[in-house]
């Protein structure tokens, strides 16, 4: 995947004020086909960025994005998301076999059923 | 701009002769003869936790809570419980006995260190300045996650060390 | 005492919301407080430091473990939470729209709104800002302490104020390395026992510096930052190149007005609070009939002043719908302004102070 070696996502083991990680059961989702382990209950940007991913999406004019706000405001996350184009990955939690997909700019839709929060 | 604490708001950390001169540096006298409280506050923000952790009413804020915190040396027993109630992690105690020099500083990093281990001393700029022997450390959960870490280096350095390097292992 | 009335609804369960809900609550008013995210708290769940102030402002205690406590409290009260939902209207005679769960949309007839929507944080624009590794300073809080992942491992952090430095040391905790904190102005931002922290640790801060870009193939690679002179321009010759996988732009943050404006609130500028803000009493009442507005949607300050803000515009509001007497009502409105302004004292807190006055001068014209 590209941008994986300047990405440098990992998970935080121990935390010298947050402790321990919380016992999480496990989900696999799937970026462009490939498994990715993810905690339950986290979004998706998370396990991604968890994951080394480090481009979720190009705009039309081919310019690499991923996260900008986090939490919901600017969508510069997007990702298509069990078929659905333009859902905000730092806002919509992951579920077990969810298919992410990178889009192109806008995307288009590909027939899913509106889980992922847009 | 103002040359009040030009190195606090220019380096990020206060320089000694700003420190000297909001009167928070004890002498070498004072020093030697019990360990003393080192409050570096000294921009007036809304806060007195320092003040409420205290047993024994030696640290003063009083009204309004952005007065600077004072120490009165005679009261203080040096029980270190405002090294973690400080919010600013702005407070250390230290000492001297003959030529070795004693800090009691906050941490709030993993790993934390361990009694024995020989670590390098910093300044406040994050400079290393000497070699030095973490005496003690200790996390108890009234301290709500703030490590308080004791460490011995050579007296000459009292002034300019203030903590542990980061990365210390 | 008021019998069938309309509930008040509160807009945003961040730690405004959430204070105001309490004491609506407390006072025995029927309250709704919706929240468009899946979990309440706003911002306060990634503030993992010791909070300032006094005893009666929290202090010492960390930012989560107030918006736990908020949490407890709104459990055991039972407050009706409304979680996913979005409020996407404010109607005349203040008909509340809101979008459950992206799929069912309803009026609520409300009987005052209190709108507690919080602020967003600010972007810079350089060449390169749109790379992935480029983030708000938030961004990478939310990350490293509510989600557990590290952004990157080197880190830029571009602007000096509270959010920067203590976003700067978070990092640090989290096992990120932070090469450097910069600010355009000729002095520091933040407060000094904020960057003398992350100062002994080593980072260092660069005043009268911008960033000049981003440079990265498919993500950042690189910062390029140069000195600036008097008027902000960059000074030729003056570029350095930083070695990092992460930028976070901590330019601050400016009030999130959205349902402000569609309810008809009018606005005042106030460029120390973060731009446009809706003009309010001292009670937290909007120019809008029964519409209040607090935290950092009436002025972006700090979670502390936010919660004193709910509480006002709470107290109030159960008076107004004839849950609290009135002297009760003046007792603890004044007891509430004592605590903040408390807060908005010493060298920072007096221009915030300054700030309110002039908001507060204005707003009186419809008390």
């Amino acid at each position: 995947m590209s941008g994986e070696a300047s990405s440098g996502g990992r998970r935080i083991a121990s935390h010298p004020i947050l402790g321990e990680p919380e016992a999480a059961r496990e989900v696999t989702i799937y970026l462009d086909g490939a498994a990715i382990a993810a905690k339950e209950g986290e979004p998706i940007m998370s396990a991604l960025v968890a994951a080394g991913v480090g481009v979720f999406r190009h705009t039309k004019r081919g310019s690499p994005r991923r996260m900008f706000c986090g939490i919901g405001r600017c969508t510069d996350c997007v990702m298509t998301v069990d078929g659905i184009p333009g859902v905000r990955t730092c806002v919509t939690p992951v579920r077990e076999g969810m298919l992410v997909e990178r889009q192109e700019g806008a995307g288009s839709w590909k027939g899913g059923e509106g889980h992922g929060r847009r | 701009m103002s040359s009040t604490n030009a190195s606090l708001k220019t380096d990020g950390a206060p320089s000694i002769e700003e420190l000297r001169a909001a009167g928070v540096l004890p002498s070498r006298e004072q020093l030697a003869q019990r360990p003393c409280v080192c409050v570096e506050c000294i921009e007036e923000i809304p806060c007195n936790p320092c003040e409420t952790s205290c047993p024994q009413g030696a640290l003063t804020v009083g009204d309004p809570i952005t007065n600077l915190p004072v120490i009165d040396r005679d009261k203080c027993t040096a029980c270190g419980a405002c090294i973690p109630a400080c919010p600013g992690l702005a407070i250390t105690i230290k000492s001297l006995s003959g030529d070795l020099a004693k800090i009691r500083f906050p941490w709030e990093y993993l790993p934390l260190p361990e009694a024995g281990e020989e670590v390098d001393m910093v300044d406040r700029m994050g400079m290393t300045v000497c070699r030095g022997k973490v005496v003690a450390v200790s996390n108890p959960p009234r301290n709500n996650r703030t490590a308080v870490v004791a460490a011995e280096f050579p007296a000459e350095r009292v002034d300019e060390v203030i903590s542990i390097r980061r990365n210390h292992e | 005492m008021g019998v069938d009335s309309k509930p008040a609804v509160v807009v945003g369960a961040g730690p405004a919301g959430l204070c105001a809900a309490i004491e609506l609550k407390r006072a025995g008013a029927p309250v709704v407080l919706m929240d468009e995210n899946g979990k309440p708290g706003g911002q306060l769940f990634k503030q993992i430091h010791k909070f300032f102030g006094s005893r009666e402002h929290s202090a010492g205690t960390r930012g989560f473990e107030i918006g736990r406590r908020l949490l407890a409290d709104s459990l055991e009260l039972g407050i009706d939470v409304r979680l996913d939902t979005e409020v996407v209207g404010i109607e005349p005679g203040l008909g509340v729209w809101a979008v459950e769960r992206r799929s069912r949309s309803y009026t609520l007839e409300a009987g005052c709104v209190i709108l507690a929507t919080g602020a967003s944080e600010n972007g810079l624009a350089f060449p390169g800002w749109t790379l992935p590794g480029v983030m708000t300073a938030g961004c990478a809080q939310t990350l490293v302490n509510v989600h557990r992942v590290l952004p990157g491992r080197r880190v830029l952090i571009v602007g000096s104020g509270n959010v920067g430095v203590i976003v700067g040391y978070q990092l640090l905790q989290a096992g990120a390395e932070v090469a450097a904190i910069i600010e355009g102005a000729p002095a520091l931002g933040g407060y000094g026992v904020h960057t003398a922290k992350v100062r002994r640790a080593g980072v260092p801060f660069y005043c009268g510096t911008t960033i000049l870009r981003a440079e990265g193939e498919e993500g950042v690679e690189r910062a390029v930052i140069a000195k600036v002179d008097r008027g902000f321009k960059p000074i030729a010759g003056t570029e350095e190149t930083l070695e990092v996988d992460t930028i976070c732009i901590a330019v601050g943050l400016t009030p999130a007005l959205d349902l402000a404006y569609l309810a008809g609130c009018k606005p005042i500028f106030v460029p120390e609070l973060g731009g446009n803000m809706p003009l309010h009493d001292g009670y937290m009442r909007s120019s809008v009939e029964g519409v209040y507005v607090v935290g950092d949607t009436a002025g972006v300050e700090e979670a502390s002043t936010a919660m004193e803000e709910g509480r006002l515009a709470g107290i109030h509001a159960a008076y107004a719908l004839g849950f609290l007497g009135e002297a009760a009502m003046r007792e603890r409105t004044e007891a509430t302004w004592g605590r903040l302004d408390s807060l908005r004292q010493g060298v920072f807190g007096q221009k915030r102070f300054a700030a309110k006055a002039r908001i507060l001068a204005e707003g009186k014209v419809r008390a």
